[in-house]
């Protein structure tokens, strides 16, 4: 290697409150967030109080697990250039007390159905896209589960 | 607190102005309202401006300099779509609280042809969630609050699209709405879908446009006016903490908090309505607002544009104007241009689509992220 050598490639999450393992991909990234020590509510990501109760000093860092339903969605077909459409964008509630927006897969798109509501979903993540640095970026995705 | 009386009103049709800058929109609205109340930018005590685009370049103060720089106090107000509502809610109290005797709201946008996809930009595209990780764009955000809707009471995309309908017939009897074409039921599900279960129909389109309002005391309101409209109530909420905000936004509680106070704070109900502006930016968002308003019981919303009651003759006809689905939604002068809009009718002036016998309206908006104004006038 030459002292040129470019810097190491960084794997990134997308979100700030999404987690990637230094064994990824062999152990999956996670959502993570607080929880409010004073009235038990749950968030996404870091922060200094809690967003319900207003208490500072009670919040401890808590990692979610990948399994959760679909509470509701929208079927997107118009957006921003360059984004691949028609998709499923679902609001996921995780079975740990946190819901997370996320595109759901194993469903078709062009027959939206009531019978989707409540369907149990499984987090994966997948390289989205590589920054202006050259790291790859990873999201979180949902699986229908049958 | 007194009373306040609006006692001139004016909006610009609403559409596209690419020949003209938004300060002499808004300079246009402001000197209709104006000639509307029988005064003058002299008579005019403090100025609050709603402008969502540039709300960092001093529109209120740049309008001054059009109509008039008499270096009254001039107040730049943005809030989401709610930003023209709450530039009129700082008018109101700057009256109200006895500080000032006449005092004017203006509401301005320029859109251009942005669309509500907004513009994005700015930091490394790479790390854009949008439809990657889901929807945060109005659309997909909208059409999920409706979808919510289905899934607790079992409402169809059908009756949602009826809303639709309803505002195109609606708007074609709007000479200031940018959409005048009546559509049917199958027009509008047959139309591109842009986010389920909204169609193109059931979005609103994005316009330029400019409204303004002169309020005043009741002391003053006498002089200039025979008929003077009341702001029986003036209401501004956020959302409080819920479960699932801001991932899935809610605009529901704090719109129920809205309408409780306002039904509160004027001693009126939903009963005692005439006619209502709601904020329509979607199909979807009209039908969750029949109920947060109370126009209806929890999951009647569906059953209510079946029975045709929201339209204009009905038992609680909603966006009489189309609504912004037919008249476009400039942000900042939305709020501001539903007030108007309620004005004409207390006033007996709103030609061809009149709501008979018109006594006491409501008025309502919603920012998203969010911020809820709601305004009931009465004669």
């Amino acid at each position: 290697m030459t002292q040129e050598a470019v810097a190491e490639k960084k794997t990134n999450p997308i979100v700030p409150f999404m987690r990637i393992p230094e064994k990824y991909p062999a152990e999956e990234a996670y959502f993570w967030g607080m929880e409010c020590g004073a009235c038990g509510t749950k968030f996404l990501g870091e922060r200094i109080a809690c967003g319900k109760c207003g208490a500072t000093d009670k919040l401890r860092e808590v990692r979610y697990g990948h399994d959760g339903n679909l509470y509701v969605f929208a079927v997107v077909h118009q957006s921003m250039p360059g984004v691949e459409v028609p998709f499923v964008a679902g609001i996921i509630d995780l079975d740990d007390g946190i819901s997370v927006r996320a595109n759901v897969y194993g469903l078709d798109a062009a027959r939206p159905d009531p019978s989707w509501f409540g369907k149990r979903v499984k987090m994966y993540s997948e390289v989205v896209s590589q920054d202006k640095e050259g790291n790859d970026v990873v999201a979180a995705k949902f699986k229908v589960q049958d | 607190m007194r009373d306040v009386a609006i006692v001139g009103a004016n909006m610009l049709k609403f559409g596209r102005y690419p020949e003209k800058d938004v300060v002499q929109l808004a300079s246009e609205a402001a000197i209709g309202a104006l000639k509307d109340a029988g005064i003058s930018i002299n008579d005019v005590q403090l100025v609050s401006s709603g402008n969502l685009y540039q709300s960092n370049a001093m529109v209120g103060q740049r309008i001054m300099k059009e109509i008039g720089a008499t270096g009254v106090p001039v107040i730049n107000v943005s809030n989401a779509c709610a930003t023209g509502s709450t530039a009129f809610r700082e008018a109101y109290y700057a009256v109200a609280s006895g500080a000032y005797d006449i005092v004017m709201a203006v509401g301005s946008e320029q859109m251009g042809k942005m669309g509500l996809l907004g513009g994005g930009g700015g930091g490394d595209r790479a790390y854009s969630t949008e439809g990657v990780m889901g929807t945060g764009i109005m659309p997909g955000v909208f059409g999920q609050a409706g979808v919510e809707h289905m899934r607790k009471y079992g409402t169809t995309q059908e009756q949602i699209a009826k809303i639709g309908v309803k505002a195109s017939k609606h708007g074609e009897a709007n000479p200031y709405a940018m959409y005048r074409q009546s559509k049917n039921l199958e027009e509008i599900l047959n139309a591109r879908v842009v986010a389920w279960p909204n169609t193109l129909y059931m979005c609103c389109p994005t316009s330029d446009g400019a409204a303004a309002a002169i309020l005043m005391s009741a002391e003053k309101a006498k002089q200039y006016t025979s008929k003077p409209v009341w702001v029986a109530a003036s209401v501004l909420t956020s959302d409080p903490y819920s479960d699932r905000n801001p991932t899935m936004f809610d605009i529901n509680t704090l719109t129920k908090n809205a309408a409780k106070e306002a039904y509160e704070k004027a001693g009126l109900g939903p009963e005692d309505l005439s006619m209502v502006e709601l904020h329509d930016c979607f199909a979807t968002a009209e039908l969750v607002h029949y109920e947060n308003l109370f126009l209806c019981g929890e999951g009647e919303a569906g059953k209510l544009i079946d029975e045709g009651a929201t339209y204009n003759g009905g038992k609680i006809p909603v966006n009489v104007s189309g609504g912004l689905l037919s008249k476009g939604h400039p942000l900042g002068a939305t709020g501001v241009a539903n007030i108007v809009e309620i004005v004409w009718h207390l006033r007996g002036e709103a030609g061809d689509r009149q709501v008979k016998d018109a006594k006491v309206g409501l008025a309502h908006v919603i920012g998203l992220g969010s911020a809820c104004t709601i305004h009931v006038l009465k004669k």
